[in-house]
């Protein structure tokens, strides 16, 4: 059986880095990783830093990290609006380990419900590192 | 009357200008090429978050759930203006339009009563309304060292200011920039940004309303969104800017540039006039000379 396709597109501030008839997307959502197919039920999600890997028509799969963001899903496509985005193969671990520095500095000072919002995040890297780049 | 060697160094030293003008026009040129795709690159991302902001307004309604950067405090006694400048002067009426558009701003509201903070990005603008309203400038923003303008430089700004609105600092924030039209047109514009105004997107409603699914609920995504949003807002008007920043300074140097065509063919005709006077007055020397012997 033919999987039915739909469009997907993921876009960062900077620049649209796919877009394409795609079979199968896995986002990692805030509340668990969930797998898009065509004719999804509407849905608007946001998303966590992690791995969305992305199954196209002509059966190749991409991979890109992502650090956070939002989806928005339709039956007919879905768009995932990511706060930065990089293909897999262009991630390397000084960026993210630049980027939880970052994070770590914003720590300090930072208010009770922040501080765990802050400490989720630089676990959600730290988790994403292990995954695109074992060490 | 200058003299010869006078009127020499001159058009030397216009032509030396005029190769300086030349190169910086296009060393603009291609910076607006780039600028120009960079813009381009992040329209789909300002699209699809109005887009989407405009679906999650709706679902949330009106209620009291919106979060208070959408509803703004109530008041409008304390306003922020972000005004967004270049880095660099030479680009011609550029800086002084933003600048002068915010000034005529900050003079109504004064008049009007309001208290008036500014938070200036780019050197330049910060230099044109210190000389006025140097004590409403609460902070600077430099770009200097920045080459390419990335998401980041945008967010840090954005959080700044969602910072200043948690502290109750103002109550209404507007961002002065250049809108990119073409490449001789950059018209200044004003933009509000807390509250967010969800006015314009009414009329698509109908096959915006499908009905979606929260995850984690629609309150939630909408506290997350909107400050992202403001940063996006702040970023693209940072582009705009970089856009409309090279396009100024491309036709500023190509007018540098013409203008100084102009005065070295006119310097060049008065040397050459003046060397033919100087060549007959010889000539009539030494001709009576001769003729008195």
């Amino acid at each position: 059986m033919v999987m039915a396709d739909f469009n997907f597109e993921l876009v960062s501030p900077e620049r649209l880095l796919l877009s394409e008839k795609v079979t199968e997307v896995v986002i990692p959502a805030t509340e668990g990783e969930m797998t898009v197919m065509a004719n999804h039920a509407p849905t608007m999600t946001t998303v966590k830093p992690g791995v969305v890997t992305v199954k196209t028509a002509d059966g190749k799969t991409e991979r890109f990290a992502v650090f956070g963001g939002f989806a928005d899903i339709l039956p007919t496509g879905c768009t995932l609006l990511a706060e930065s985005a990089v293909h897999v193969d262009e991630l390397d671990r000084t960026i993210l380990e630049n980027r939880i520095e970052a994070v770590r500095a914003e720590l300090e000072g930072a208010g009770d419900e922040k501080k765990t919002r802050l400490e989720q995040f630089v676990a959600e890297l730290t988790k994403l590192g292990e995954i695109v780049i074992p060490a | 009357m200058p003299s010869l060697k006078d009127l020499k160094n001159r058009i030397a030293s216009v032509k030396a200008t005029q190769k300086i003008t030349k190169a910086m026009k296009m060393v603009a040129a291609a910076k607006l090429r780039r600028a120009q795709e960079a813009a381009e690159a992040a329209r789909p991302y300002s699209q699809r978050m109005a887009a989407v902001l405009t679906n999650i307004a709706q679902a949330v309604g009106a209620d009291d759930t919106a979060p208070a950067l959408m509803t703004g405090t109530g008041k409008d006694d304390t306003h922020l203006l972000v005004v967004c400048t270049a880095e660099r002067g030479l680009c011609g009426g550029f800086n002084s339009q933003i600048a002068r558009h915010a000034r005529d701003h900050v003079r109504k509201l004064l008049a009007a009563g309001k208290t008036v903070k500014i938070i200036c990005v780019g050197k330049k603008g910060f230099d044109i309304l210190r000389r006025e309203y140097a004590s409403l400038i609460i902070d600077r923003v430099d770009l200097r060292e920045v080459k390419k303008i990335g998401f980041e430089n945008a967010d840090q700004i954005g959080h700044k200011v969602i910072g200043l609105f948690e502290k109750g600092e103002f109550d209404i924030c507007t961002l002065f920039y250049s809108e990119f039209k073409s490449v001789i047109s950059q018209v200044p514009t004003a933009q509000q940004l807390i509250p967010a105004s969800a006015a314009p997107v009414a009329a698509d409603a109908s096959d915006a309303s499908a009905v979606y699914e929260y995850e984690p609920d629609a309150g939630a995504i909408l506290t997350d969104l909107i400050p992202r949003n403001i940063s996006v807002q702040i970023f693209r008007a940072l582009l705009e800017n970089v856009a409309g920043e090279m396009g100024a300074k491309m036709s500023a140097m190509d007018n540098a540039t013409r203008n100084a065509g102009e005065m070295i063919n006119k310097l060049t005709l008065n040397y050459n006039r003046q060397r033919q006077a100087q060549i007959t007055k010889e000539l009539i020397e030494i001709i009576s000379g001769a003729e008195a012997l």
